[in-house]
């Protein structure tokens, strides 16, 4: 093969697109090619005459181009290798660079000799759907015949190694955002940017211009390029104006938020250090989609061999990238559009042997086109067959009948590579659906044309239907002046006028939905609707036949349209094909949902650079580093790390625990709590919106004083708990549990802004403003004492729950009396600034009475010693206060609180509800996993009865055995009794029920 | 029913598949029924044909106002599984799966069940104690379901990051190998054509208007396509539950959610099971043709607009990418909304009402697709004997007053 035998000369095609004096190599299945700066990969194949590029999904059969851009159903290619390959790029969007390397995909061994095409020897056995009617006997093979179903199906290899690139989210605002830089797009753009609006414009492709890059038509009495390129340059000194080329809307969403997917290195090849791709999230203000139409195909016997090819795609390779499709053509067409085709194509010097033309007149402008070429035109006549083995040889021709259903007698035969058709146009109403867009059906084009929407959006141009050049400008014009109006802009002075191009007549299409093949050969012919997913005309009418008469029925079990091309091409001919059979409108058979993206996007992109490490922020206390240096594992809670515990000197976590619990019981334990939820309350109402949120009273809570609170939710369980603390007259401090900080501050905005608008309150969420340092045990009052001059820190001066404003080792704090130990404890609070000195102030002067740093694990051993619940591990949104032997805490008094009305439900006074209790297991030294459930009677047949769950269980350094807390149903009543916990492992253990509080029953410690 | 096997293919290969008879019919509706099921979903079509099969009642018909199974059963992401913590929900799903196992074979109609097994991540220590706690449970209750540590995880999915250093790394999982996928669509069309075939009309493109009462019970329903008479009437009509019980003047405690879904291009097999996670929030499978299917939560703002927000689609591609950091290239190539029923407890109503003759079947949330056979099951047994089966007694109506709910918020390892 000579280099780039297909690529046409300067001589031919004066205007390509491409750069001829750049070569860039690149390699496809196994073998290097030429092609030139500015090709994609498709177009470079295309002048290199490689034709047979991909096998379709379902038979193999070979596939070639069908389009030159987004609507291609068939040419997927594997681009690149190891952790950068990408699977399913479309061969036609690959822009092309040095050294690329792709393959065909889903083909073996090669998409030359693909065994797969076995299934189109068995095609007559696997219509539409027959895989619901099979497979079933004998029932255990399924999972059989599934792995070899599953190594049949997907397209391309996902990649194995994570990937190595980076995606930008980028948001921005814009008056105007024009999707689609064709003809109506940039002159839209110029009549909104002129106005001085905010106006960003995209297009999908390397380039500005759509049609205009591939056509000869003038614009301003010049050539489509020049006018291109002084309408770029005018936009590009334009402040406000944003021009982006290869950015795909990929979505319109509700209120004109859009999704741009910008491609900023997939055309110069992997290795670069920029991100790969940006994802833009736009507010327009108005849209306005130019995005074009798409041509589409006739379902005529033969119609997917490589080498048929829509007559617009044709035409593209031609002009823009000088690379000839084929040698000798034949045109078959519904519609005038497809004469400018034949016009390019023997312009560039290739032979149209005819051009076949559906309608009985087609119109007299494109017929001159015709005569002036001597092309010859075979009116009311179909291509009835195609020949030849992987690639079209040859089209058979005949004289279809007045009714579109049958040929008459009387064969032409050509010979052509090139079978270039055009079965009309489909606007890209795409993004007009998205955000709940209608369409109209345009008998006349047979195609769906936007209608009414919901948005601040028009569409113009192809996409509104207008296929005309002239139509499109001006349209484009206008809607670019409007929309900026709409947004406020507006251009003093006299309007002036828009681009302008040549207006053409055309003759309207002629819509036969099938094409009907030669006499009597109807049943052994295949006409392809969907060309990746091989569904054909048949199977299409099989759907219809067995009841599948819904166009979502029939793109269900044909599968028309589900491929990666989402149906871009095939939609409109498989519905006509339906309304034919169901002998109904087409518009009343309707169209499936259009649906985002508009072209596949990377999910990477979508993600951006919120995954990995930074999924989500990590929240670490002032003291973290401190932890760190010392050892300290971690866990997870929420968003925070949390010292877990301290192991020192080859400890294990149980030794470690336990050395910490113990210390905290003798000497002084100091936990970082600064993760516990701050919510500062102020405001004239605040103590009677605290008596609404919480079950108890605190009217009376005086300043200085602190109160523990239980929340319950709608439905009366428990939701979170935690101490507030009155600060000053209408002012508290609300502490919540760790993981519920930003879920209860929700809470308590959702109920003052929709619920109490009358309540005169304001909540802050303070968290991170403070660092929480508690120091618990026998000498840790002595220790503040040191630390602390103005603060009366004895039992009288700073009396359980109370607290007092003072310096702390030099720091200002509020130092809280309460405790989650059960020991004398306080929770010291400093600016969060002051963390780390005073956390490294306690230790220093705490060392003599043996300090020791304890860990969530500890915290939860000593707190489960004490009975104390922690929300989310004793309860789980079922437990009520009574529930958890708290009734003490449920206000009798108030007129309500959130949850009263549940707490007085039939089903909340049952006395065999689940209760907290606590379990002590024979062997003491047994430790019951948690989660573990509770069973009476062990040898009860499976499904076993189930009285309750383990939820705490630990191993108690201070009490030399294990302890556990336990919901079981009646519990309260039921202390001394023996139950059965049936393990993982087989075993069962027996424990006896007993109250929660396992160390210090009478609380004598809390007051040293 | 002619029945469907390779040999009716072959057999029908040879006549071109001129032949096939329809898989249903479209008949006109009749002036009356014994009973009118609102609703031809995977719950409707179920319930109709258990109806008939189970109960002998045949006078059925099943409205649908668009077209069968085109709610959220075609659009959800086809788990199944049974692994619920609570007895209640764990022995209606329980009941569900089974059905499911033998489904194919009992309707004649394949619905590719597909029990490559169900992951529930856990990424911290309170999901390891829930993961535990239910596991216990599902063992005690006969449901399949086992731990498996990071290295097991990564031995099955090796594509999953199940490294210590992820910002919440997979600390274990747990695993119901009976869980799966199936094929949604076939659902609702085998129920469909095996309903149909014992006598069941299905009206499509019919919508209903009001429901009729006389003396405080049903007589019948309005539609689009004339009155219809009915001694019972049955909703089985999700996303849209509140309102129609609204037509006979039945409040229900439900709010409605867009949830979405989304596929990527279809590629060659990288996933072989079902991964869920609840702390990095997504769920993804690689269906039959290839492609991933994946979902993650509910849109927080109410609506009944078939579509969702973009910001939802970001957090799950998120979720997914943190766990499977080669999927980063994979290409996204289309997002659903579909519109879920919610209740306060997180659970369903399957239930009579306070109108004689009228009953409910909504608000499974995100979790419907899996109850269909066990849904259908029960709710044609509480149709017919006019009382709960016992399997759905837990789930009526007046749990929202007696407060003896089902609350799966809580106990739920994901979003179900």
């Amino acid at each position: 093969m000579t280099r780039q035998a297909n690529r046409l000369g300067t001589d031919l095609v004066a205007g390509a697109r491409i750069d001829r004096s750049k070569s860039i190599w690149f390699t496809f299945n196994g073998r290097r090619y030429e092609g030139h700066e500015g090709d994609t990969l498709a177009s470079a194949l295309v002048a290199n005459d490689v034709q047979l590029v991909a096998r379709s999904f379902k038979y193999h059969r070979p596939r070639g181009f069908f389009g030159a851009g987004a609507e291609d159903p068939c040419v997927m290619v594997q681009v690149g290798v190891g952790a950068e390959t990408l699977p399913n790029l479309r061969a036609t969007q690959v822009e092309l660079y040095d050294g690329l390397v792709a393959d065909s995909v889903n083909a073996w061994p090669s998409v030359n000799h693909d065994v797969g095409i076995v299934n189109d020897l068995m095609s007559r056995l696997l219509p539409a759907g027959f895989y619901y009617k099979t497979f079933m006997w004998p029932a255990s093979w399924w999972t059989t015949y599934e792995h070899v179903i599953r190594n049949a199906a997907g397209m391309g290899v996902a990649p194995k190694q994570p990937d190595p690139d980076t995606y930008d989210h980028m948001h921005i605002h814009c008056d105007v955002l024009i999707v689609g830089g064709g003809p109506s797009g940039l002159a839209a753009a110029l009549a909104a940017g002129r106005t001085g609006a905010r106006v960003i414009i995209v297009d999908e492709q390397s380039e500005m211009g759509g049609s205009i890059l591939a056509s000869r038509l003038l614009v301003d009495d010049k050539p489509g390029a020049e006018w291109l390129a002084s309408a770029l340059a005018e936009l590009g000194a334009m402040e406000e104006v944003r021009v982006m080329p290869r950015t795909t809307a990929f979505g319109h969403y509700d209120h004109n938020h859009m999704g741009l997917l910008e491609r900023r290195t997939d055309h110069l090849g992997p290795g670069h250090d920029i991100a790969r791709q940006r994802m833009w999230k736009v507010r327009a203000g108005q849209v306005i989609h130019a995005g074009g139409a798409i041509e589409r195909s006739l379902v005529f016997a033969g119609n997917d061999r490589p080498g048929v090819m829509l007559a617009s795609a044709a035409a593209t390779y031609v002009n823009r990238w000088a690379a000839r499709p084929g040698q000798k053509t034949v045109i078959f067409t519904n519609n005038d559009s497809a004469y400018g085709v034949a016009a390019d194509l023997a312009d560039a010097g290739i032979s149209v042997q005819a051009i076949v033309d559906l309608r009985v007149e087609p119109g007299a402008a494109a017929l001159e086109e015709a005569s002036a070429r001597n092309i010859e035109v075979l009116t009311a006549s179909c291509v009835v067959e195609t020949r030849g083995k992987r690639a079209v040889e040859g089209v058979t021709v005949m004289k279809l009948n007045d009714a579109g259903d049958g040929v008459v007698v009387g064969e032409r035969r050509f010979d052509c590579g090139l079978v270039a058709v055009s079965g009309g146009w489909s606007p890209a109403v795409h993004l007009h659906c998205h955000a709940g867009g209608k369409v109209d059906y345009d008998e006349i084009q047979g195609c769906f044309v936007p209608g009414k929407t919901l948005e601040a959006a028009r569409s113009v141009g192809a996409a509104n239907g207008q296929l005309d050049l002239a139509d499109c400008l001006t349209a484009g014009w206008q809607a670019g002046t409007n929309a900026a109006a709409d947004t406020g802009f507006r251009k003093p002075g006299k309007v002036p006028k828009g681009p302008t191009a040549t207006a053409v007549e055309v003759s309207p299409p002629r819509h036969v939905w099938i094409i009907p093949a030669k006499p009597g050969e109807e049943n052994k012919v295949k006409r392809f609707v969907d060309l990746q997913n091989d569904v054909t005309d048949a199977d299409v009418r099989l759907a219809a036949r067995e009841g599948y008469r819904s166009v979502e029925h029939l793109k269900r079990y044909t599968t028309l349209g589900m491929g990666t091309d989402q149906g871009k091409t095939s939609n409109i001919p498989g519905l006509g094909i339906l309304a034919a059979e169901l002998e109904k409108s087409l518009p009343d058979v309707g169209t499936t949902t259009f649906r985002p993206p508009y072209t596949a996007i990377t999910m990477g992109a979508i993600a951006g650079r919120y995954t990995g490490q930074m999924l989500e922020p990590v929240r670490r206390s002032p003291m973290h580093h401190w932890h760190e240096n010392h050892g300290a594992a971690f866990e997870d809670v929420g968003q925070w790390k949390r010292p877990w515990y301290y192991p020192q000197d080859g400890e294990d976590m149980h030794a470690a625990v336990a050395r910490e619990c113990l210390a905290a019981r003798n000497a002084i334990g100091i936990l970082d709590a600064t993760t516990l939820g701050k919510i500062d309350i102020q405001g004239p109402d605040a103590s009677e919106f605290l008596n609404r949120i919480y079950t108890n009273a605190w009217s009376k809570l005086a300043v200085g004083r602190c109160r523990y609170g239980l929340m319950l939710s709608e439905d009366g369980m428990v939701m979170d708990d935690g101490v507030t603390s009155c600060i000053s007259d209408n002012r508290y401090l609300m502490t919540t549990t760790s993981g519920n900080a930003a879920s209860v501050m929700g809470w308590l905005e959702e109920w003052l802004q929709t619920e109490w608008p009358d309540l005169k309150v304001w909540c802050n969420s303070i968290s991170e403003y403070w660092a929480t340092l508690t120091i618990s045990g026998p000498f840790a009052r002595d220790l503040l004492a040191e630390l602390c001059s103005d603060i009366d820190v004895s039992n009288d001066g700073l009396p359980f729950m109370s607290w007092r404003e003072g310096t702390v080792a030099g720091a200002p704090a509020r130092v809280f009396r309460i405790s989650f130990t059960g020991e004398v404890s306080f929770e010291i609070n400093v600016p969060a600034s002051h963390g780390l000195g005073l956390w490294q102030a306690l230790m220093t002067a705490g060392e003599k009475y043996g300090i020791t740093p304890y860990g969530t694990e500890a915290m939860h051993v000593l707190r489960a010693e004490k009975g104390y619940i922690i929300v989310g591990q004793e309860t789980d949104g079922t437990m009520t206060p009574y529930d958890l032997d708290m009734d003490w805490i449920v206000s009798k008094k108030k007129p309500d609180f959130i949850g009263k009305r549940s707490l007085g439900r039939a089903d909340f006074l049952r006395d065999d509800r689940k209760q907290l209790v606590g379990l002590f297991t024979e062997d003491p030294l047994e430790v019951l996993p948690e989660g573990a459930q509770i069973v009476d009677d062990p040898n009860a047949p499976i499904p076993m009865p189930m009285i309750g769950h383990v939820t705490s269980s630990y191993l108690s350094a201070n009490l030399g055995r294990s302890i556990a807390l336990a919901v079981v149903k009646g519990g309260i009543n039921r202390k001394g009794e023996t139950v059965h916990l049936p393990l993982e492992n087989g075993r069962t253990v027996r424990a006896e029920i007993t109250g929660m509080v396992f160390y210090d029953p009478q609380g004598e410690r809390l007051n040293g | 029913m002619k029945r469907y096997s390779i040999f009716s293919l072959v057999r029908n290969a040879v006549s071109h598949h001129k032949d096939w008879p329809k898989a249903w019919r479209s008949p006109d509706p009749k002036a009356e029924y014994d009973v009118v099921i609102v609703g031809g979903g995977g719950h409707g079509l179920a319930t109709a044909y258990y109806l008939a099969k189970n109960h002998g009642i045949t006078n059925v018909a099943v409205i649908e106002k668009g077209w069968l199974g085109g709610g959220n059963t075609g659009r959800n992401t086809t788990i199944i599984r049974s692994n619920y913590l609570w007895d209640e929900s764990a022995h209606l799903y329980e009941h569900s799966l089974k059905l499911y196992e033998g489904l194919s074979q009992e309707l004649n109609y394949n619905i590719m069940l597909s029990q490559r097994g169900v992951l529930n991540l856990a990424h911290n220590q309170h999901d390891l104690r829930e993961l535990s706690r239910r596991i216990s449970a599902n063992r005690l209750n006969g449901i399949d379901s086992e731990f498996l540590t990071p290295a097991d995880i990564k031995n099955m999915v090796p594509l999953m990051d199940v490294s210590p250093e992820a910002r919440y790394p997979v600390m274990g999982a747990s695993l119901q190998k009976r869980g799966g996928v199936a094929r949604h669509d076939a659902v609702a069309w085998g129920y469909a054509r095996a309903a149909d075939d014992r006598g069941v009309d299905i009206i499509q493109q019919c919508e209903v208007t009001g429901i009729l009462r006389e003396g405080g019970a049903v007589t019948g329903v309005e539609t689009t396509r004339g009155t219809i008479k009915a001694k019972k009437v049955a909703l089985a009509v999700a996303g849209h539950t509140s309102m129609l019980a609204q037509m006979a003047d039945v409040r229900l405690p439900i709010t409605s959610h867009p949830l979405q879904a989304m596929v990527s291009e279809p590629v060659k097999p990288a996933l072989d099971c079902v991964v869920m996670s609840n702390a990095v929030h997504g769920y993804i499978s690689q269906s039959d043709r290839g492609e991933m299917v994946m979902g993650a939560g509910i849109d927080t703002m109410t609506g009944y607009t078939q579509r969702g927000a973009l910001p939802v689609v970001e957090e799950l591609q998120r979720a997914i990418v943190c766990l499977f950091p080669s999927f980063s290239r994979l290409r996204l190539m289309r997002q659903w909304g579909g519109i879920v029923d919610t209740c306060p407890d997180a659970s369903p109503i399957v239930s009579k009402t306070p109108v004689g003759g009228l009953y409910v079947n909504g608000g499974w949330g995100t979790g419907g697709f899996k109850a269909t056979p066990g849904s259908g099951w029960v709710y044609a047994h509480t149709i017919a004997r006019d009382e709960a089966h016992e399997l759905n007694a837990p789930f009526a109506l007046e749990r929202f007053t007696t407060g003896a709910l089902i609350d799966e918020h809580g106990a739920a390892a994901v979003a179900h």
